[in-house]
């Protein structure tokens, strides 16, 4: 496995506020890596150092070989960046700002194609200052693409989009895992981490509370959610850590009663289970 | 692309912009303009108050298109996160920053030209004198005012202040420099902060070239003055510089 990311030991403190506390990640060539927590996580903190925006207050930092901090032209080459908020030029137009941004990147792609991408041809002639908020970020998306990086930071990416544009922005990630490029991205929506990521880490308080496979991640939970309707048709739930004992008891008693359990399922944990299970519990210790 | 091909891309988007605000563009290249006709009228036949005019407002152009222009623009690129987004493309910082500074250098080159131009047809100016001293003067002010524009951005905390802050600094010095009066007939103290500051070297500079032929050889002591503003300028503009709004 050829790595992009490696995080080691990372930490941030603003003054009194400890943003980020010991945190340690690796993110492999080619791999969608999820950032994922609630608002205050750390998780722009987290992005913004490995984009070398913040200096790090303790820790390793690998970017594609580099050391982020250093700043290097070499690196910002290869990276293309989507920050969480940001402004742009107001006096020029999506294909001018396009166009220009490619003139900084030693092997861009090409413009026209970039815009179509971003779901922007419609308004290439259309000066920034009159884009709608959605419009705007998927700009942000496309003057992080036209240098054609090998590996995207994405902060907060859809945040603000439309559900035609999200799913627009989740193809186009998806299109970009294909090229065998590297996404780094941060989020709320647990859908979107599930949609895209092939691991996430769910962050808290500036610390990983678990990491893998957003379908793995269920697999150490204790949220199985087992349903049922009675013979008098109404809808029960349960929570449970052990779907096989819950499971035979209420059979058993059912056959007992000669009665049948209607609609019964058991689902596995989701990852918002797991989220919310995890997360709930950070909020507990504080 | 090679760096400087960038730094040329990097000004002709910077002249786009400018000229894509045809408004304040134009009431940029007017205000001097208006200040000189006022004055004009004022002292007209008083061929030497025009001869202080001319190259005060001269001077004060090129404060103006420099100094108030990078502090309120890098302010403003500040707090919108347009400097964050530049930060975190390949560009190299200072040749983004060339291509900024050359245009400010052309605003002021082209408000000089008005200004030069306005005294010859309606103040009795003439052409200006010694060309080389107003090559000089003129870029040494606009390096310098560049430089402390971009430094005095710096201590701007948003950009709803930026305004006050620019004020509290232009307002003063240009009427304490001799932008509207010859410094030499002000009382002794006001004569002496002039002769601290760096655009009273400019307008005596600009008043050399354009009106009495005195040149750079006569008026060094002036360019000291402003090489030492300039040099200060450049170690707070660099050592201050922060390419991200303090707090959202
Ligand atoms: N520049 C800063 N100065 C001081 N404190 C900061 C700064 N940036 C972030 N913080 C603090 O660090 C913590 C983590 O912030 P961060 O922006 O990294 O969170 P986040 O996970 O991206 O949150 P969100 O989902 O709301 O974007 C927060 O408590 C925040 O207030
Ligand atoms: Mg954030």
């Amino acid at each position: 496995m050829s790595v992009a990311i490696e995080v080691r030991g990372l930490a941030k403190r603003y003054g009194d506020v400890e943003a980020v506390r010991g945190i340690d990640f690796v993110v492999a060539r080619g791999e969608v890596f999820g950032l994922l927590g609630p608002n205050g996580a750390g998780k722009t903190t987290t992005v913004e150092i490995l984009e070398g925006h913040r200096e790090r207050t303790a820790g390793e930092v690998s970017v594609l070989g580099h050391d982020p901090q250093r700043r290097e032209r070499a690196l910002r080459e290869r990276v293309g960046i989507v920050l969480q908020s940001c402004g742009m030029y107001r006096h020029v137009t999506v294909r001018e700002a396009v166009a220009h941004w490619a003139g900084f990147y030693p092997h861009p792609r090409d413009v026209d194609e970039v815009l179509d991408l971003a779901g922007l041809s419609e308004q290439a002639g259309v000066r920034t200052g009159r884009l709608s908020g959605g419009q705007l970020r998927r700009l942000d998306f496309a003057l992080a693409l036209v240098g054609d990086p090998e590996l995207i930071f994405l902060d907060e990416p859809t945040t603000g989009f439309d559900p035609a544009a999200r799913r627009q922005a989740w193809d186009t990630v998806r299109s970009l895992r294909d090229l065998g490029k590297t996404v780094l991205l941060t989020t709320h929506y647990l859908d979107e981490a599930q949609a895209l990521a092939d691991r996430v880490a769910i962050v808290q308080d500036g610390r990983i509370l678990a990491q893998g496979a957003p379908g793995d991640l269920g697999a150490g939970s204790t949220r199985y959610r087992v349903a049922w309707r009675d013979a008098e048709g109404e809808a029960h739930e349960r929570v449970t850590d052990d779907p096989t004992g819950l499971l035979h008891e209420l059979t058993t008693d059912a056959l007992a009663r000669g009665e049948r359990l209607e609609e019964l399922s058991v689902t596995r944990p989701t990852l918002e289970d797991v989220y919310l299970e995890l997360t709930a519990g950070g909020d507990a210790r504080a | 692309m090679h760096d400087v091909a960038l730094s040329w891309r990097q000004y002709r988007l910077e002249r786009r912009m400018f000229w894509r605000n045809p408004s304040a563009a134009f009431f940029n290249f007017l205000f001097p303009l208006i200040l000189l006709a006022l004055f004009g009228a004022v002292f007209a036949g008083d061929q030497e108050a025009l001869d202080v005019i001319v190259p005060g407002i001269a001077g004060m152009a090129v404060m103006a298109t420099t100094f108030t222009a990078l502090a309120w623009n890098m302010t403003f690129l500040r707090e919108q996160g347009v400097l964050k987004r530049m930060r975190g493309t390949p560009l190299p910082p200072a040749v983004y920053l060339s291509g900024i500074a050359l245009s400010a250098l052309t605003n002021a080159v082209l408000q000089l030209a008005l200004v030069i131009a306005a005294g010859r047809a309606f103040f009795g100016t003439g052409w200006p004198q010694d060309w080389a001293a107003l090559a000089v003067f003129t870029a040494a002010g606009v390096v310098c005012f560049a430089a402390l524009g971009v430094a005095l951005s710096h201590a701007i905390p948003n950009f709803d202040s930026a305004g006050a802050y620019i004020n509290a600094v232009f307002l003063p010095v240009i009427l304490i420099s001799g932008v509207f009066y010859d410094v030499a007939e002000a009382p002794g103290f006001i004569k002496d902060i002039a002769e601290a500051l760096p655009l009273k070297h400019v307008i005596d500079g600009l008043s050399g070239a354009l009106i009495t032929g005195r040149g750079v050889a006569d008026n060094w002591e002036a360019l000291a003055v402003i090489g030492l503003w300039a040099t200060a300028g450049i170690v707070l503009a660099v050592r201050g510089f922060s390419w991200e709004s303090r707090r959202r």
